[in-house]
């Protein structure tokens, strides 16, 4: 299944009376099926925010998310999982402590009642890098890269549509970065995964995403399509300022 | 260069229960400069950098030197070693919400830093504290003060961690990737910030990073892990002339702007490179 995503008028705030934070006014944005739809933009601007609203982990939000036309909060959890799938950006806060990998990865297949496990478990693990021998090791066994890694593995092991990744590679090596980059473009080739991404880095926009957001405090400052990065084609100043600055980060300039 | 900051000779370190070194022998020095560790995910540079600090108590160190400045760290005690770590020597760790206390306001904890390693008022150390989230380009660091790790964003978290390491003024900070979370034009900010620290306080710097264009625009030297070995050291600014094919598969796998959209190349790890030593 290849599924779209519709966010109209997200907003969100957190905090009660005088203290209330608006942290998202009013965000809406939509992604085609099968498109990687980059989110990008200051830290602190409300990107996360913005994945844990659509995938319902944060669920006090107002307006409407829609998948495939259907509204997020009419889709049974058990359902949404198999949908929809996030890999956060802090791997250490996302994996129980106490669990083993093979706890990690099994947990989803048993609870979906899908066959073939070991099959499953020891395909996720490979497509990501990582030996075998690793189902049997904890969190705090592995480096900071194999634990994002066990944590891709994890949201890929259902197969979701769509895919809410928060900066998926960022504490990865570039070759192991590489070969993840590579197996999402394969898997969307191959079935049509729709992805949200949110990265700070530009290259990986480039490279992945066909049109992508660029944030400012809670809010979308512009939507642009992938090639307006290297030909320095946004027109307002933020999204200016970061493309400028990411071209000469990269030495372009 | 005058006598190294750090000098490590032929570091080996094994976790409990493993059967095989994640440390292999490392040596490398530090003076007053920005020194980059870049290498596989797993190759053990958070590692070292815990075991210079001594945060690995499950773990076996040996090594023929692991000296900071007059100090043998192997021989020090606990005791001694809590008036060097944060206070003369200081790590950014990887995962920042994963350090700090989830139950605790994230200001209380930054002042907390202040008030172990100075003499003076908590009044004091809560205005050092909202200066230096300030200084770290957090937007309302009053409000920041308050929320708790799971309220404030990834980069605000490493913006954190980079504030009470400033706090603490240590005389090594070991970086293990401290931007990786923070926007282009607020990571240049940051950077800059920790620039500083090494020309105008001559500290020593070693940053961990997976970025190649940090390292190669950041830093004075890298060094190159692989399996648990330093395979490569390089002058960063010479870091596209790297001869070892596994920096070189890494300068090869790292996607551009304006590249090509082809699958990015990656790397087909040898074995040989296992046993290879740092030429
Ligand atoms: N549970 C919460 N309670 C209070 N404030 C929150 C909460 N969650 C997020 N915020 C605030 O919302 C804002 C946006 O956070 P978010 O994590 O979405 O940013 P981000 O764009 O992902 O940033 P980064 O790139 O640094 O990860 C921040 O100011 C943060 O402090
Ligand atoms: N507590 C532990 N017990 C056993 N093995 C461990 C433990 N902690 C780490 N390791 C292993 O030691 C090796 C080195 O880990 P380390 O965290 O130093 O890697 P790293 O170079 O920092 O990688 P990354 O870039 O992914 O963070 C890894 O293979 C890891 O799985
Ligand atoms: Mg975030
Ligand atoms: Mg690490």
């Amino acid at each position: 299944m290849t599924v779209s995503v519709e966010t109209r008028n997200l907003s969100i705030s957190f905090g009660h009376g005088p203290n209330a934070l608006k942290v998202l006014p009013d965000v809406s944005f939509s992604v085609a099926p099968g498109e990687c739809f980059g989110l990008v933009g200051e830290s602190g601007s409300g990107k996360s925010t913005v994945l844990r609203c659509i995938s319902m982990l944060t669920d006090f939000w107002k307006g409407d998310v829609l998948i495939n036309g259907r509204s997020v909060r009419d889709i049974p959890l058990i359902e949404r999982c198999r949908i929809l799938q996030m890999v956060f950006q802090d791997p250490y806060g996302s994996l129980h402590p106490r669990q083993s990998v093979r706890t990690v990865l099994s947990e989803p297949l048993r609870i979906h009642k899908l066959d073939d496990r070991e099959d499953r478990m020891h395909k996720a693990l490979s497509d990501v890098g990582l030996p075998l021998s690793f189902l049997d090791r904890f969190p705090h066994q592995l480096s900071g890269g194999q634990r994002q890694r066990v944590a891709i593995a994890r949201a890929l092991i259902l197969e979701p549509s769509l895919l809410l990744l928060d900066e998926p590679t960022s504490a990865l090596d570039v070759s192991v970065q590489a070969e993840v980059l590579n197996l999402l473009q394969r898997l969307r080739d191959e079935h049509g995964f729709t992805y949200i991404m949110v990265t700070h880095d530009l290259a990986v926009v480039d490279h992945m995403c066909d049109r992508f957001a660029v944030m400012l405090r809670g809010e979308i400052t512009e939507i642009l399509p992938r090639e307006a990065i290297s030909g320095a084609q946004a027109t307002h100043p933020y999204s200016r300022e970061l493309i400028g600055a990411s071209l000469e980060y990269e030495g372009h300039v | 260069m005058n006598r190294p900051i750090l000098d490590v000779k032929n570091l080996h370190i094994r976790y409990g229960g493993a059967s095989t070194d994640a440390v292999r022998g490392v040596s490398f020095t530090l003076g007053r400069e920005r020194l980059g560790i870049v290498g596989e995910s797993g190759s053990g540079k958070s590692t070292v950098g815990r075991a210079l600090l001594r945060l690995l108590p499950s773990a076996r160190i040996s090594a023929d030197t692991m000296r900071f400045e007059d100090i043998d760290l192997l021989s020090l005690t606990e005791k001694q070693m809590l008036a060097v770590r944060g206070r003369r020597m200081s790590m950014i760790l990887q995962d920042p919400k994963f350090s700090l206390n989830p139950i605790r306001k994230v200001g209380d904890q930054v002042a907390e830093t202040y008030l172990r390693h100075f003499k003076c008022s908590r009044q004091e150390a809560r205005d050092k504290a909202i200066a230096m989230l300030g200084a770290v380009k957090i937007n309302d660091p009053d409000r920041v003060f308050e929320q708790y790790p799971h309220e404030i964003s990834g980069g605000m978290g490493q913006r954190v961690m980079i504030a009470m390491m400033l706090l603490a003024d240590p005389d090594v900070v070991i970086a293990d990737e401290p931007t990786s979370a923070l926007d282009v034009t607020v990571r240049l900010q940051v950077l800059n910030i920790l620039d500083n620290l090494v020309r105008d306080r001559g500290i020593g710097l070693i940053m961990i990073s997976h970025d190649l264009n940090l390292v190669r625009n950041f830093c004075d030297r890298v060094l190159i892990m692989y399996a648990g070995r330093v395979v490569e050291t390089l002058a960063a600014r010479d870091l596209d002339k790297a001869q070892h094919p596994y920096t070189r598969g890494l300068l090869a796998a790292q996607p551009r702007i304006g590249g090509a959209r082809a699958p990015l190349a990656v790397l087909d790890r040898r074995p040989e490179w296992l046993e290879e030593v740092s030429r």
